[in-house]
């Protein structure tokens, strides 16, 4: 079978096999909300906000194929309820404060939070205590910010072929680390490339230097490349 | 029977405070306390932020004065850096700071203040405020909320908003000048300046020194920064001071070291510490800041019409005025003085120039930045890590440098009026009134949040709260 036809939002579309529901809606028109989706990496459906209905289910759109027939809702009221209430516990587990922040302005998000309406985060704060590791010449990670979205990981080890980046323990504490868990700076896989800091969809992987909101993420930068590569 | 008065809210300033005024059993005042109420602990949440963050976060201690923030803060990573930075950069940074003056001090004068001295002490406090002042003075109070905006105009035009605008960065500023709004400028401050000269003639031909008394009058050093010669200064410069009559006590002192001559001490009835003069003591080491401490340090402010005012300023007084309504006095004499620093500025070229910013890693592990913010000697003191994460960082705010003498001047406002038990909201109005002239900023000053303003509890001799007074 060459072609699928499917249904998304009352439209009849149609799509090739092995494409994600979210490459079909995109190429449509239709917007869903992503955080750790980014054009050129592999999709993991770690977020949950791109999350759509399919026969009373929900499923991230990310990661779930296109198939015929499928008749796929992405914007009735439980999936906006389901979608704030997701992107509230993101911001109850770290500790964003956009005010002062070097990507205020400039994050996926704070741009999430005005889009879903997230007016206030109605789950207790973790408060958790980080470290702010600024180890590296150039970089930092500010775990406050982080949202364990893992495009950093993916960035260096998909696009640089690095594997700097990994994640460390589960649930609420997993964390992001560099290598075996050193210093940044320590860190002797590094390469210094800076995909990490442009894939980072916030204030979490940044330039040192860069102060109140001026951070400004290349975030195309590894589709660029990849896309690249493919012509080569 | 002894008793105590409270004034709680104070009202018509910037932050929250009560005032407590103990009796003794003749009913006459005994002592005083100027409490400030709320904590914040912004020198603990600094800890383990990066350097290059301060300005933004720091700028969050206060609404009202963020601009003073992000220059002291700015100054301190300056220091970090080990960088000079660019001769516009540091322009720029003066433009700013002199806008924040004059809509601070017009903030101050036209909408806190001037409706005690214009309208009345003992007016109907429901109209004595700025929409009274309206009412009464049309003419001049649309001035003087123009002459704030313009103020606020020249923040806003710099650092892309008025309120805590994220422009002054380690090493500079993050965007230079542009042409229009340079034309901007030009074209608005003549205004500003005809409105300073009204109110100034205004201001002069109300008051005989007499009624200049009435917010008291007592003796203290006086602290500031100086430029060269001992001219007026507000961004850099050496720390001064001097004493009642004006013999300077410290001259030259390096800020960077401030901490050689300057201690704070803790009081357990309020949030506020008291900076004071080392050598001296606390609270024998009482010195003031702010408009009045730096006119009184200052020989001159090194600018034409800002010197003549100041010369028959002088005239009506001794060589350190040490009238509490003097700030008023000497916050419009330092309008006049920002309007001709600020001409100064935009007539030279270079402030169009593009380089504003020097780039630079961590080269010093300590850093102090200080400047003179409206209400007074600003500093912030950062020390960080071979990384640029802070490890310690100590605020000492222009407001906390008064607190001696705000204390000083309420004990003797209530000395001087209340007798024999007799209170009067007016007399509380006139004691609110001292603490009005110092404009005190006590949100930046315990680093507080929450409701503004002052309460006046009354406490007999056995420690009962007999009155308490409020004004919302």
């Amino acid at each position: 079978m060459d072609k699928i036809t499917l249904t998304i939002d009352g439209q009849l579309l149609t799509a090739s096999p092995g494409e994600t529901l979210l490459t079909v809606a995109t190429r449509n028109g239709i917007r869903i909300p992503t955080l750790c989706h980014l054009e050129g990496l592999t999709d993991v459906g770690a977020c949950r906000l791109c999350i759509v209905e399919v026969i009373g289910q929900l499923v991230p759109a990310c990661t779930t194929e296109a198939a015929n027939e499928m008749v796929v809702k992405t914007r009735t009221e439980a999936i906006k309820k389901y979608r704030r209430q997701v992107l509230e516990m993101l911001f109850a587990e770290g500790n964003h404060v956009c005010s002062f922040c070097i990507s205020n302005g400039g994050c996926e998000l704070q741009d999430l939070a005005c889009e879903l309406e997230m007016h206030s985060v109605t789950v207790p704060y973790a408060y958790p205590r980080n470290r702010v590791d600024a180890s590296h010449p150039w970089f930092l990670i500010d775990r406050d910010r982080c949202v364990l979205c893992g495009r950093c990981v993916r960035a260096c080890g998909e696009v640089e072929g690095a594997h700097t980046w990994a994640f460390a323990e589960r649930g609420h504490t997993a964390r992001v680390i560099t290598d075996l868990d050193v210093d940044w700076g320590d860190a002797e896989s590094c390469t210094s490339c800076g995909k990490c800091v442009e894939s980072c969809p916030t204030g979490a992987i940044a330039l040192k230097g860069a102060s109140n909101a001026e951070m400004r993420k290349d975030t195309d930068m590894v589709a660029r490349l990849v896309e690249r590569r493919e012509h080569e | 029977m002894e008793k105590q008065i409270h004034i709680e809210p104070v009202t018509r300033i910037e932050g929250h405070a009560k005032i407590t005024v103990f009796l003794d059993d003749a009913g006459d005042v005994k002592d005083t306390q100027f409490h400030v109420t709320e904590l914040r602990g912004f020198e603990k949440f600094c800890e383990g932020r990066t350097l290059w963050e301060m300005p933004g976060l720091t700028a969050r201690i206060c609404g009202i004065c963020p601009v003073s923030h992000i220059l002291a803060s700015a100054k301190a990573a300056d220091a970090i850096l080990a960088v000079r930075i660019p001769k516009t950069a540091e322009m720029l940074r003066r433009m700013m700071n002199l806008g924040q003056y004059i809509q601070s001090h017009a903030l101050s004068f036209f909408y806190l203040s001037a409706p005690d001295f214009l309208l009345g002490w003992d007016s109907d406090p429901a109209l004595r405020n700025v929409v009274g002042l309206v009412q009464a003075n049309p003419d001049l109070t649309r001035k003087g909320i123009r002459l704030r905006a313009f103020g606020q105009e020249v923040i806003s035009r710099l650092g892309g908003k008025r309120v805590h605008p994220s422009w002054a960065v380690p090493g500079g500023v993050n965007a230079p000048l542009s042409k229009d709004d340079h034309q901007w400028f030009v074209e608005n401050l003549p205004e500003c300046k005809d409105t300073i000269r009204e109110t100034l003639d205004l201001f002069k031909s109300s008051f005989d020194c007499e009624a200049r008394g009435v917010l008291g009058e007592f003796s203290s050093m006086y602290m500031g920064l100086v430029a060269p010669g001992g001219k007026w200064e507000h961004y850099d410069g050496l720390i001064r001071i001097v004493d009642q009559d004006g013999s300077i006590v410290v001259d030259g002192h390096d800020p960077s070291r401030y901490y050689d001559i300057i201690q704070e001490a803790s009081e357990p009835w309020t949030y506020l510490k008291f900076p004071h003069y080392v050598p001296m003591g606390y609270p024998g080491g009482m010195y003031r800041v702010g408009p009045l401490g730096r006119v009184n340090v200052c020989e001159s402010f090194g600018t034409p019409e800002a010197d003549a005012a100041l010369e028959e300023f002088r005239a009506t007084t001794s060589r350190c005025s040490g009238k509490v309504f003097d700030y008023h006095y000497t916050r419009l004499l330092e309008i006049l003085a920002s309007i001709e620093r600020m001409e100064l500025l935009l007539a030279d070229e270079r402030i169009l120039d593009p380089h504003v910013r020097a780039e630079a890693s961590i080269n010093e592990l300590e850093g102090v930045g200080i400047h003179e913010a409206p209400r007074g000697t600003l500093i912030h003191h950062y020390k960080v890590d071979e990384n640029g994460i802070i490890e310690k960082a100590n605020f000492i705010v222009s407001t906390g440098h008064n607190n001696l003498a705000m204390n000083m001047a309420v004990k003797q406002i209530a000395q001087k009026y209340i007798a024999k038990g007799n209170i009067t909201e007016g007399i509380l109005n006139r004691i609110e009134g001292g603490i009005r002239a110092y404009d005190p900023c006590l949100s930046c000053s315990v680093h507080a949040v929450g409701q503004m303003p002052i309460q006046v509890n009354i406490v007999d001799a056995d420690g009962a709260l007999q009155q308490t007074l409020t004004q919302e």
